[in-house]
């Protein structure tokens, strides 16, 4: 169990992490989400006492985690998969951190067969890849069998298997009764994964909720319409009472409508449609319409409704 | 018990890595062969030399003249030890294995300490013995009056000048930064402000100056330096020890990066 209680991150005039106050429980993935510099990592770094916070506090079952013997028992972590030594073999990176902790030396033979780097153990790691590094990181992570497991972007630059099998070990690490808190900035990853969601942007909680909530909550669903004769089929529905929007380029939209149901409709009245599609939202729109606020570095693509002055998105950061 | 396991952590992160090797090896090959050299040339020299010269002559300095250099590789290796975690990033898997921070710094220190000692030790010893091999006629003996502490005393100097280095790494964290400072302190601007007359007074007060009193066994001419062997070694302590008090209250404070 993690406790965030106010946690609070400044650096000069610049707040990285404000008021934070969520908790993480064990036995399901929490994913914690938000955009690229919304202060996922530096509340991450806070809870493990790397990075003092300006105000607020942290606790792990009920502790400070300095006050934890044997942290590496109660606590694995992987933030930075390139935060080794790489003059240093795998197996000795491994050895010095057990070490540390009082683990046993044959734990370290376990967790490396576990990520599947038996072969490379004994080879420097500045020869490894990305997805080794990484799995060196969740190495280090199981070493002390802990209770909670924290992952920063652990999918980050890994190749198809090595992300399914981190999704994988994910849930298994929750099944087994664990706190395992995993941060992301992509809703669609976080969809496969988590059943809890913390979602912060400019260092503020923006949600807190389980995943079908939020999917309840944010998916939408419609149908959307095209038809040379327009207005006739807007007056058919209107009769129907069906509540019909305008969407771009001449499309029209019926929430939560059924396809069958217009087509149907739109048949007896011996109507042209050009399409007739049942639509769903995606999460990944619906995280994006969440965070919209947040967002502090915007990328203007010329997709955006609304004309913005250039570096408007900065500035109000 | 914590203290122990960190010791064992912080030997096998040092046994593990290759400049640990390297730069040690290079401290006892230097200060040991230019040690060689300069007594071999003493040697030659001594019956030019005039009578004056000839009285303060001291073989025993004279087998530690490698450590000027040799020295430099003792600084890159307590520079390396403390700052090859804030290069690399490690220091953020260590600190969360081990978040009392005073005690990752000790262990980390004291594992480093006992090996630049270790090594300190053999390279004096050697230096001296293979020193007074060459100075042949002009030789001293271990057993002369003054010689065994002077030796021994060179063993704790390479020491202190390791840690001295391991305390300003853990300040300014970056390797290029610390070795860009020490460097050229220890070999040149230390040595300046020792033999500038209008700078002497305060020269003599830095550590290697002060410490490396220690290795002297003839006194010199007209000295009036207001410290002895010992009280050089403690002076040169003090720096080591406010040098380490700065990176641990540093250390502390900081975030972890």
């Amino acid at each position: 169990m993690i406790e965030v209680e106010g946690l609070t991150k400044r650096y000069g005039d610049k707040v990285a992490v404000d008021r934070l106050t969520f908790s993480v429980r064990p036995g399901v993935v929490t994913g914690f989400l938000g955009p690229n510099g919304a202060g996922k990592s530096t509340t991450m770094r806070m809870i493990l006492g790397l990075d003092h916070p300006t105000e607020g506090d942290v606790r792990i079952d009920g502790t400070h985690y300095d006050r934890l013997k044997d942290p590496l028992t109660y606590v694995g972590a992987l933030l930075d998969a390139k935060a080794v030594h790489g003059g240093r073999s795998a197996y000795h990176h491994l050895l010095c951190l057990a070490q540390s902790n009082g683990i046993p030396r044959r734990r370290v033979a376990e967790v490396l067969d576990t990520v599947g780097l038996t072969a490379v153990a004994r080879k420097k790691t500045k020869g490894f890849s990305l997805g080794m590094g990484q799995r060196l990181g969740i190495a280090a992570a199981l070493l002390g069998d802990p209770r909670i497991l924290m992952f920063d972007e652990p999918v980050n630059g890994l190749d198809p298997e090595g992300i399914h099998w981190i999704r994988t070990l994910m849930k298994s690490l929750a099944a087994q009764g664990r706190t395992v808190f995993v941060s992301s900035h992509l809703m669609s990853e976080m969809a496969l994964t988590a059943e809890h969601l913390v979602v912060i942007g400019q260092g503020r909680l923006l949600a807190d909720l389980s995943m079908s909530d939020f999917i309840r909550q944010n998916s939408r669903s419609y149908v959307r319409l095209r038809s040379p004769q327009r207005e006739r089929l807007l007056d058919v529905l209107h009769q129907a009472g069906i509540t019909v929007v305008e969407a771009g380029g001449g499309a029209l939209e019926v929430e939560g409508g059924k396809a069958e149901q217009i087509g149907e409709l739109a048949a007896r009245n011996g109507l042209v449609l050009h399409e007739l599609s049942p639509q769903q939202a995606s999460l990944e729109e619906a995280f994006m319409r969440l965070t919209a606020g947040a967002v502090e570095y915007h990328a203007h693509t010329g997709q955006d409704a609304e004309p913005q002055d250039w570096g408007a998105g900065w500035k109000e950061a | 018990m914590a203290a122990v396991q960190v010791i064992r952590s912080e030997w096998t992160k040092i046994r593990s890595v290759s400049s640990t090797l390297w730069t040690l090896s290079l401290a006892v090959v230097v200060t040991v062969a230019l040690g060689m050299l300069i007594s071999a040339l003493s040697r030659n020299q001594y019956d030019g030399m005039p009578a004056r010269e000839q009285l303060s002559f001291d073989p025993t300095v004279i087998s530690f003249a490698g450590m000027t250099l040799g020295q430099l590789a003792m600084i890159v290796f307590g520079v390396l030890v403390v700052s090859n975690e804030y290069s690399t990033g490690m220091i953020r898997v260590s600190l969360a294995a081990v978040p009392r921070r005073g005690t990752f710094l000790a262990g980390k220190i004291a594992v480093a300490t006992a090996l630049a000692l270790a090594v300190g030790m053999v390279t004096s010893f050697a230096a001296f013995f293979l020193g007074q091999t060459m100075l042949g006629p002009y030789r001293a003996s271990i057993g002369d009056p003054g010689v065994l502490r002077a030796v021994l005393g060179g063993g704790l100097y390479m020491t202190l000048i390791a840690m001295f280095s391991m305390g300003v790494a853990a300040m300014l964290r970056s390797p290029m930064l610390s070795l860009g400072i020490l460097m050229p302190f220890f070999f040149l601007v230390s040595n300046i402000l020792g033999n500038v007359d209008a700078t002497k007074k305060i020269g003599r007060f830095l550590p290697d100056q002060a410490g490396s009193r220690i290795m002297e066994v003839v006194p010199r001419a007209a000295d009036d330096t207001p410290y002895g062997p010992w009280g050089g070694l403690g002076i040169m302590a003090l720096w080591v020890l406010a040098a380490l008090a700065g990176g641990y209250l540093l250390l502390k404070r900081r975030d972890a990066q």
